[in-house]
């Protein structure tokens, strides 16, 4: 493809090189209009990167990450020993159950969008992507305006019809559907849209046809439009298995508000790093989980890549 | 043809779903709006309703007589909004569109060191160090703005993909042969085609950086000046107090306020917080989910 990785002959490296110089030269103008990109993933993503050692290291502010000791694997028995368990946990175990519920729901309402038509199903449409445009803070306005002890909506209902009032901030059982409603919310409406797109991309005729046979909408569903979305349900899926050991910080940390009482099931890896760095000052146990989070996470998103573009090179990341 | 009955029970009842999901999905925020706009003391006795028994700008008229920090927030989240947007967007383009010369010298390794940092990257510890103590960004306006200039690397993939298949060499071939040096290329031919992914990626950047709180709380611990909406809204939301505090934390009770934002005033602030992107959705729905469909798969 690129000719200056063919293998130089030693009779024209000279001439080759005067090529390539040449080239490079002619090009200087493009290397310039990508230089403050490139200078940003070197600070950004590059620099920080050396930096993982830290987890390998008995952090002191005053020596900085490679002035202080190493400790070997302390950092990481102390990590396992304690907290690891349930923070993977609950992150891939939330990332499941919203891949499932989250799947199902976009595509059941894509495939309703995609048979209707005209202006409702833009009004539809532009109803179920708002709440993906929110922020993070806004979202647990919105969900605080339903759960307050005091005030919240649900509570005032459940007292309305003589029940108890729940401290929804302080107790942990609820969490998981709560959240689980949440992201759900916030998320299905973009989903949906994907899913929408690919299938008004698949073939009219085959309906007409199948019309024409007779097929009932609901037969059409069943036989054209879940078989032919199979591929991409499957593509999507393993993308999202790739990035199974990170959740949305956001979700997790604020929209339960912090609350301590709620840490068992609301505490991923993200918000556990996030907490270890900046709240409790345990910078070593921190790192070691960013570490972890790291390096499990780029294994499973390289295996789940190598098995995406295996099956279709085009829905590949790379 | 004839509409069967079964698909007819189908048309029915895919718009009676999709009103009610339409509703799940309008309705927390329509609470909040009137939220807003509920009388404080009804708000508290009565909690949060539909319909309350007494409406009020009250919570307005506060932010409007308290208004510096909130104004100073507000103004915040502007500048950073249409910095970020215009430099994220013109650096991812700009890379997008260095990429998509294949007969560039280095377009590999560069593609590879792309791909690699969206891949592996070091993760919220070294990260942090990085910029607090390599780059000093911390309490200053920096720390809002860079974390997230290359808001998702997949757009500069996804702008190289479309300077490759929407951009034809032979355009840009043919006007080079009339003279044109590269950057007049870029600025005369290759930008103008690409408007479409241009106004998307700026769009979803500008969004992001609106929305944004994860910088301002991870990077703002004492200068609070630098709080963006987002960042007020958090903080009060921890802090009833904080709109009452000046800025080096002690309480002042001048102009005689002496009660703490309600939770009406914090509802309204919140509705402020979300105005600009619901002013522009309708008008910008368009482009939102060509952006969705473009880049969809790789989120």
């Amino acid at each position: 493809m690129n000719e200056v990785n063919a293998p130089v002959q030693s009779g024209c490296s000279v001439n080759k090189r005067r090529k390539l110089l040449k080239r490079i030269k002619k090009f200087i103008p493009i290397y310039i209009m990508m230089l403050p990109g490139l200078i940003y993933l070197l600070f950004n993503n590059l620099l920080p990167l050396p930096g993982l050692i830290v987890a390998f290291k008995k952090y002191n502010v005053r020596y900085g990450i490679y002035g202080s000791p190493w400790c070997g694997l302390q950092n990481f028995k102390y990590l396992f020993a304690n907290d690891a368990f349930y923070i993977t946990r609950n992150t891939i175990l939330y990332n499941a159950a919203f891949i499932i519920i989250n799947t199902t729901l976009s595509i059941a309402i894509a495939i309703i969008l995609s048979e209707m038509g005209g202006r409702l199903k833009k009004l539809y449409q532009s109803a179920i992507l708002l709440p993906y445009l929110l922020s993070t803070v806004i979202l647990s306005y919105l969900v605080y305006a339903f759960l307050s002890t005091e005030q919240g909506l649900i509570n005032r209902i459940i007292e309305s019809f003589g029940g108890e009032a729940i401290a929804w901030y302080s107790t942990a059982k609820y969490w998981p559907f709560i959240l689980i409603f949440v992201n759900a919310w916030k998320n299905v409406g973009y989903t949906c849209i994907v899913y929408l797109a690919t299938i008004m991309g698949f073939d009219r005729t085959l309906y007409e046809a199948a019309a024409i046979d007779g097929a009932s909408k609901w037969q059409q569903i069943r036989s054209i439009t879940i078989p032919m979305l199979r591929n991409m349900v499957i593509m999507m899926t393993l993308l999202n298995i790739g990035r199974i050991m990170y959740s949305d910080f956001g979700l997790f940390y604020q929209v339960p508000k912090n609350s301590g009482a709620l840490f068992s099931v609301t505490n991923t890896i993200d918000t556990y790093v996030y907490r270890g760095l900046l709240e409790n000052n345990s910078i070593d146990t921190s790192a070691a989980a960013g570490f972890y989070q790291s390096i499990v996470g780029f294994v499973l998103v390289l295996g789940s890549n190598l098995i995406v573009r295996r099956k279709d090179p085009d829905s590949a990341l790379f | 043809m004839v509409e069967s009955h079964s698909d007819r029970t189908f048309k029915v009842l895919s718009h009676v779903i999709m009103v009610i999901l339409s509703l799940v999905a309008v309705i927390p925020i329509l609470l909040l709006v009137i939220c807003s706009f509920t009388d404080n003391s009804t708000l508290l006795t009565n909690g949060y309703s539909f319909f309350p028994a007494k409406l009020s700008l009250e919570n307005y008229a506060y932010i409007l007589e308290n208004s510096s920090k909130i104004f100073r927030a507000y103004g915040v989240s502007i500048v950073l909004t249409a910095t970020g947007t215009v430099l994220g967007t013109a650096i991812t383009i700009l890379l997008g569109y260095g990429l998509s010369k294949k007969d560039l010298p280095g377009n590999k390794a560069i593609s590879f060191i792309l791909i690699l940092t969206l891949l592996f990257n070091g993760g919220l510890v070294p990260t942090y160090m990085v910029y607090t103590n390599t780059l000093h960004v911390k309490n200053t306006f920096w720390g809002l703005l860079l974390p997230s200039l290359l808001m998702n690397g997949f757009n500069v993939i996804l702008v190289k993909s479309y300077f490759v298949t929407s951009v034809p060499d032979e355009i840009l071939e043919a006007a080079e042969i009339d003279g044109a040096t590269e950057y007049q290329k870029f600025i005369r031919i290759a930008f103008p085609m690409a408007v479409p992914i241009v106004a998307t990626i700026a769009l979803f950047t500008g969004i992001g950086y609106w929305n944004d709180w994860n910088n301002g709380y991870i990077y703002i611990s004492t200068k609070t000046d630098l709080y963006s909406i987002q960042n007020l809204l958090n903080r009060m939301q921890e802090n009833l107090q904080f709109l009452t505090s000046n800025s080096t934390g002690v309480a002042s009770y001048s102009n005689g306020i002496t009660e703490i934002p309600s939770e009406g005033v914090r509802m309204a602030i919140a509705v402020l917080g979300m105005l600009p992107i619901m002013v522009v959705y309708p008008w910008l729905q368009r482009f939102f989910i060509q952006g969705i469909t473009l880049g969809g798969v790789k989120g």
